[in-house]
């Protein structure tokens, strides 16, 4: 195919301005992309305002998109489970009987607990969520992963709040609009999440490596104690998740930590919960103390 | 007096004859497609990888390439903040890049004469590659951490991908012609 001559403006001086007029704004284009840029690499939340606007403009599209994925599930899941359910149906017999013993055990401690708790006058009531919502959208083709929830400041969600699932934590609340929230996944790679192993509460921090898959890296060096199927659950450390949390589940124990994948994946949740800020006193007062002093040196000569 | 027969036969041609295509649809199709191309990020897929390719730029591409005259060549910088908004990106990257892409389509429809499937499908490939890999970048920036390595099977889906995508912009095409305003 011969190319288009159509961009030719023969002697029409008025096309011919046109013609580059139209390059003039183009470049103009690139050079204000770059300043755009920079100054939202500078300053994340510079555009907060224009993205939650246009979550707004999308929010019926989305809830009605969330709807249909967790209709479709539960029909592939209903007509998987026609196919074995013999099989499964002996399966949960055995895990029943197996889990009624468990739940008399665990009532026993339970009761024991709180004995204890209340000798020690330890009142731990545990946080009322904010609000519940649906998951209606994430950045799907971006290197960035974010999720967009139904729920925003009218509902009482504020930026820094952490979102969870039925199955584990999902991330927390970056910027709120109206009647839509923007949720910083675990697997984005600014996301740090303090985190201990949840059968011996060994330290750690995961991030995410942004390819769905996370890191976890021990605080204490030496021996690498991980193994593959460690749970791992958030610790409260740092204030902002509250304790008790699945993250992560360890795969691939590595020289100085592992790589693991998400207790929860967000495909699956049909419905999230906003939790309050597990200790907001204390993360207002870090952030104050950050904001009058500079940051402290950063250490990456580690061994 | 026309009969009834006559009339139904000469419907059809009727039908074409003192038609022209919709103004609105004609011009507006192109730009509706490549937002609603950006707002896919809405889908029912939550993912935590990036998994899409970049359909709202592979449908910008494949515009360009059927019509290179329909998108004005600063078409990148409205169309490229509206991706902003949805894509997760830093805002202007999307910006920066696409306004690139056009100037980069201006500059490859001036240098070959003659264009093909493969050709276009090579310029195709050539300029994703590039997007993502610069969109990683930024992201990679954004985040602190570097990011270029995830985009590995993003880029072959969106290659292969290319060539679909550009034939449901052709069947758009057609769609954007039908002679639906009466003169």
């Amino acid at each position: 195919m011969a190319r288009s001559q159509d961009r030719r403006p023969g002697f029409s001086r008025r096309a011919q301005v046109g013609i580059f007029t139209g390059y003039v704004i183009a470049v103009l284009g690139v050079v204000l992309g770059a300043g755009l840029l920079v100054v939202s690499l500078f300053n994340p939340g510079a555009f907060a305002f224009a993205r939650a606007g246009a979550a707004e403009v999308a929010r019926p599209v989305g809830q009605a998109g969330a709807e249909t994925r967790v209709a479709s599930q539960g029909l592939f899941a209903g007509i998987a489970a026609y196919l074995n359910a013999g099989r499964q149906n002996a399966e949960l017999s055995r895990e029943v009987a197996a889990a009624r013993a468990n739940a008399v055990t665990m009532r026993a401690i339970e009761g024991e607990n709180r004995r204890l708790k209340a000798l020690l006058g330890i009142a731990e009531a545990p946080p009322r969520p904010v609000a519940a919502a649906r998951l209606i959208g994430s950045t799907s083709a971006s290197a960035r992963r974010f999720a967009v929830i139904s729920v925003g400041s009218n509902q009482g969600v504020r930026a820094g709040q952490p979102v969870r699932s039925g199955s584990g934590l999902i991330g927390r609340v970056v910027e709120t609009g109206p009647d839509t929230a923007r949720v910083l996944l675990v697997t984005d790679p600014d996301n740090v999440v303090p985190v201990r192993r949840a059968n011996d509460g060994l330290p750690a921090f995961i991030q995410g490596g942004s390819n769905g898959r996370i890191e976890i890296r021990l605080i204490n060096m030496g021996v690498n104690p991980l193994h593959k199927g460690d749970v791992f659950v958030t610790s409260g450390s740092g204030g902002i998740y509250p304790p008790g949390i699945p993250v992560a589940v360890a795969t691939e124990p590595h020289r100085d930590g592992a790589t693991g994948h998400l207790a929860s994946d967000p495909s699956d949740a049909d419905y999230v919960l906003v939790l309050p800020v597990y200790q907001a006193n204390a993360v207002a007062a870090l952030q104050a103390s950050e904001k009058a002093a500079p940051p402290p040196p950063t250490d990456d000569g580690a061994p | 007096m026309i009969g009834t027969r006559e009339s139904l036969r000469s419907g059809r041609a009727r039908a074409r004859i003192n038609r022209a295509p919709s103004p609105l649809l004609a011009i507006g199709l192109p730009w509706a497609s490549i937002m609603l191309a950006s707002m896919v990020t809405f889908s029912p897929i939550i993912a935590s990888a990036p998994v899409l390719p970049p359909l709202s730029f592979m449908v910008l591409l494949a515009w360009r390439m059927l019509r290179p005259t329909l998108l004005p060549i600063w078409a990148g910088l409205p169309l490229g903040a509206w991706d902003d908004l949805y894509s997760g990106q830093p805002f202007g990257s999307g910006i920066v890049l696409w306004s690139a892409a056009m100037l980069a389509m201006e500059a490859i429809d001036g240098r070959f004469l003659w264009r093909g499937f493969v050709q276009d499908w090579l310029a195709g490939s050539a300029l994703l590659a590039g997007y993502l890999l610069l969109a990683a970048g930024f992201a990679g920036i954004a985040a602190g951490y570097p990011l270029p390595m995830t985009v590995g099977p993003q880029l072959l889906l969106a290659v292969v991908l290319f060539p679909p995508v550009t034939r449901i912009v052709a069947m758009l095409d057609r769609v954007r012609l039908l002679p639906l305003k009466r003169i």
